[in-house]
């Protein structure tokens, strides 16, 4: 049990030689004696140097970095419950009231019988279903405060967030491996990704080309990345071909962090061989011989179906030495699980992770296409960029590149989470317009969009004809949607207070930046802001924009800069007169002096109470 | 307002707020072109003429160190009414600088380290200070910019005495002062 030095110590010992004492495989060590200690005590990270050799810093960094990793003792339960906008609009809240009330500790505390741990925890991919959580490993949908309560109950009794789940949800998710409450939600299957699929097929065809036809094919379909920076993959796959070294890696990207996306998760559940096989033309393409999936911690439901698709296509000769008897051709994948961290999407914060480190982003150059996994050129795509990738392998370049526009071949898999009727998974080409999409979904009343998640753009009905499409609006999927009656504001202070908490730390402009242009949307919100505070915040937004290392801090201004271009009125109402000769509006004398005053036993004479407007 | 322009040479006036005075100091730093300096402006309300009220309206106020009380805040705003450029001199009243190292510490827990627990201390009736006298502190030291709208900012610990001449002759001659890269250069 935790704190007992001599099972603490016999567990590392246990799970590092599992692990065979590997320091890449970090991840899995931290979590496995996690799972059988329930935290990870510090003599743990002593004993886990120990054995693997790493740096005790290193061992006690990831313990910190990764959210699902404890440093303290938690309970032998815990519940996240997803804080995310969209789960805040279908009641969240009454749902954390209830849990509080029911479990009498609040949120990042621990009952005093040890049963549970109460934490928020950014969005899981069940926008689609919110609001949600996850019981351990297991993911709950739909709650309500009456399920909350129920939920809590029934533990207490039986202990097993598994039997949590009654009906399963559609498709895979049914799966004896899976066996998840989790719906699809498809509501428009397209011709590319969600066609059906024979396992086998792609490769087949790729082995009747060279490596060098089968970049040339994807090059001539004019496939760009899924996962938000859209970049051209087919020169991505060329340059991690040319780059020198002996071994190469393809990683596929499934971490899916980005608010509001869960198409992935779709994917994952129901076409995980099409994935699977992208990655393995890929490796054919590369010439790579080790395959990473990089599955988001949030899906560990779907790891065991996952590595079962994985294992028969092995049996099947898709996978392993000679794959369909091609001499040469030896490649096989394992995946890797995270543990709760937005940046681990990030490629070479991802990368790390794989390397089993903290997730934080590394300087560019060395690129991942020069050097990424272990000093190795690597390439990570997203899941549904491999989806793709194999589909212009079976179908044909000219096939794909007939759906989409120019700068934008092929279909694409929005996910459609808010105010509408029926969120869910529409793939549809790209350029269909936004209103089309926000009319399948069946939204009535539109006020704001946020196209793209929290680091993309947040736009008004005026763009509801603009194209979905890395040329106009682009998107990696996540498409939410708020009626009229919703605040652009507090969506906008929502999404900093994200940025806030997924910020890795590593460099000052997007460290402290999004702390100080949260703290400034919030003045805005309280009404204590002037036309000049939010002109010093989008100055400040620019340098973020401009001085941050990675895509995170690039992107987290996007909120402020795109609702201030969208919704300027709406910014303009809160804001008051800027006074030049007298104290800030945002500065409030009584409330800084209020606990000098309790502790002197007397009021100030020099802001006196009752004066706060006469100033 | 009430102040009435003035014709005349420019007016000048400084304070220290939660500073140790190093700022001043480095302004005294400038050696002989302090007769320059009174050649060219005339102090109105500052430590160096002693002179602790303002007749009237001036165009430069050099502020040094940020607001730790109620009393600075007060006087803070004092200077804001008077000014038309106010100069926020040095770190401390840029960012805090070192007094706000009390910034993470609740009140109540700096207070009781000083008057009560600290291992020097000795107050056997273990009173906390509250001499009417005394100006209240605020809950953390506020860079002046959180308190009043700031107009230039210069920048070190304290600024060299180079620095804040030509800073001040810009502002004199009307212009924004532009400093070279060596004097923002701490290394
Ligand atoms: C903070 C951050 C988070 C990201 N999260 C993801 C993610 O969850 N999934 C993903 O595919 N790409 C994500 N990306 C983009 C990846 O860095 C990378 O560009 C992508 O995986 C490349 O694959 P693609 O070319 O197929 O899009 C993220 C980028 C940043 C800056
Ligand atoms: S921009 Fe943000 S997330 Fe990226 S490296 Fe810097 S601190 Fe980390
Ligand atoms: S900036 Fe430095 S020199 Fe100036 S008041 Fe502060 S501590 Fe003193
Ligand atoms: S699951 Fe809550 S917003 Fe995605």
């Amino acid at each position: 049990m935790p704190g007992n030095d001599r099972s603490v110590d016999t567990v590392v010992r246990e799970v590092c030689a599992a692990c065979g004492r590997d320091p890449t495989r970090m991840l899995d060590i931290v979590r496995g004696v996690q799972r059988r200690l329930g935290w990870v005590p510090e003599e743990a990270v002593d004993r886990i140097a120990a054995e693997t050799g790493a740096p005790r810093a290193e061992v006690a960094g990831v313990v910190s970095f990764y959210a699902f990793f404890a440093d303290r003792p938690q309970g032998r339960i815990v519940i996240r419950l997803c804080e995310d906008v969209i789960d805040k609009l279908h009641g969240a809240e009454r749902v954390a009231e209830a849990l509080v009330e029911e479990l009498g500790v609040g949120f990042d505390e621990t009952t005093p019988d040890g049963l549970f741990t109460l934490a928020w925890t950014p969005c899981i991919g069940m926008s689609d279903q919110a609001p949600a959580a996850l019981v351990d490993d297991v993911v709950i949908t739909r709650l309500s405060r009456d399920r909350a309560r129920q939920m809590v109950r029934e533990l207490r009794g039986h202990g097993d967030p598994h039997r949590l789940v009654r009906t399963w949800g559609d498709g895979n998710n049914a799966h004896p491996l899976v066996r998840a409450m989790v719906e699809n939600n498809i509501r428009h299957a397209g011709p590319v990704v969600l066609d059906g699929f024979e396992r086998g097929r792609a490769l087949e065809h790729a082995l009747r080309m060279s490596p060098i036809e089968v970049i040339r094919e994807i090059k001539i379909a004019r496939l760009r990345g899924r996962g938000g920076a859209g970049f051209p993959t087919g020169m991505k796959w060329e340059f991690t071909r040319a780059a020198p070294g002996e071994r190469k890696v393809v990683i596929c990207n499934a971490d899916e962090g980005e608010p509001g996306t869960f198409k992935d998760r779709v994917i994952l559940t129901e076409r995980a061989d099409l994935m699977l096989e992208g990655l393995t033309v890929a490796a054919y393409a590369i010439g790579a011989d080790e395959g990473i999936v990089y599955l988001r911690g949030e899906y560990a439901y779907l790891l065991a179906l996952l590595e079962d698709a994985i294992e028969r296509r092995r049996r099947d000769g898709l996978l392993g030495r000679r794959i369909l008897g091609r001499d040469g051709f030896d490649f096989d994948i394992r995946v890797q699980l995270g543990a709760g961290a937005y940046m681990c999407g990030e490629e070479t914060g991802l990368i790390a992770s794989c390397e089993g480190r903290r997730g934080d982003a590394k300087n560019r150059p060395p690129f991942p296409a020069q050097q990424g996994y272990l000093g190795r050129p690597t390439s990570v795509n997203n899941v549904e960029t491999l989806c793709c990738a194999a589909r212009i392998v079976e179908r044909g370049a000219g096939w794909f590149a007939g759906f989409g526009t120019k700068d934008s071949t092929g279909t694409k898999l929005f996910s459609v989470s808010g105010d509408c009727r029926r969120p869910g998974v529409y793939e549809l080409p790209f350029g269909t317009t936004l209103g089309e999409l926000l009319e399948r979904a069946g939204a009535d009343d539109i006020g704001a969009v946020q196209v793209g998640g929290p680091s993309g753009r947040m736009v008004g009905r005026d763009a509801l004809e603009r194209r979905l499409s890395f040329e106009d609006l682009p998107t990696g999927g996540s498409v939410m949607v708020f009626d009229t009656s919703r605040d652009p504001l507090w969506i906008v202070d929502e999404f900093m207070r994200f940025f806030v908490e997924e910020s890795c730390g590593f460099c000052t402009p997007c460290r402290v930046g999004n702390v100080v242009m949260h703290d400034a949307v919030r003045k805005v919100r309280a009404g204590q802001a002037s036309a000049a505070d939010v002109e010093r915040l989008r100055a400040l937004a620019g340098t973020v924009r401009t001085a941050s290392r990675c895509g995170l801090g690039q992107t987290s201004p996007n909120p402020v800069l795109s609702s201030l271009d969208a919704f300027p009125e709406r910014w303009r109402r809160e804001l008051r007169p800027a006074r030049r000769d007298d104290l800030l509006p945002t500065f409030d004398p009584r409330a800084a002096l209020r606990a000098a005053e309790l502790l002197a036993g007397r009021s100030s004479t020099v802001f006196p109470p009752g004066e706060e407007d006469a100033r | 307002m009430s102040d009435t322009p003035r014709a005349g040479k420019p007016r000048i006036a400084t304070c220290s707020l939660a500073g140790c005075f190093g700022c001043h100091m480095s302004l005294l730093d400038i050696d002989e072109r302090i007769f320059e300096l009174a050649e060219l402006v005339e102090f109105d309300r500052s430590p160096i003429d002693d002179k602790k009220k303002f007749d009237g309206r001036v165009e430069i106020g050099l502020i040094e160190g940020g607001c730790c009380n109620e009393e600075n805040v007060a006087t803070l705003r004092e200077f804001r009414r008077h000014c038309d450029v106010l100069v926020a001199l040095g770190d401390c009243a840029t960012m805090g600088g070192a007094p706000a190292l009390r910034n993470d510490i609740p009140l109540a827990e700096c207070l009781r380290e000083a008057y009560l627990e600290g291992p020097t201390v000795h107050n056997p009736e273990r009173r906390l200070p509250a001499d009417p006298e005394l100006p209240l502190l605020l809950d953390r030291v506020y860079p002046i910019q959180e308190v009043v709208p700031v107009d230039v900012f210069l920048p070190g610990c304290p600024p060299s005495a180079e620095a804040i001449w030509q800073a001040l002759v810009a502002l004199i001659e009307g212009r924004a002062p532009e400093l070279p890269y060596e004097l923002l250069k701490y290394d």
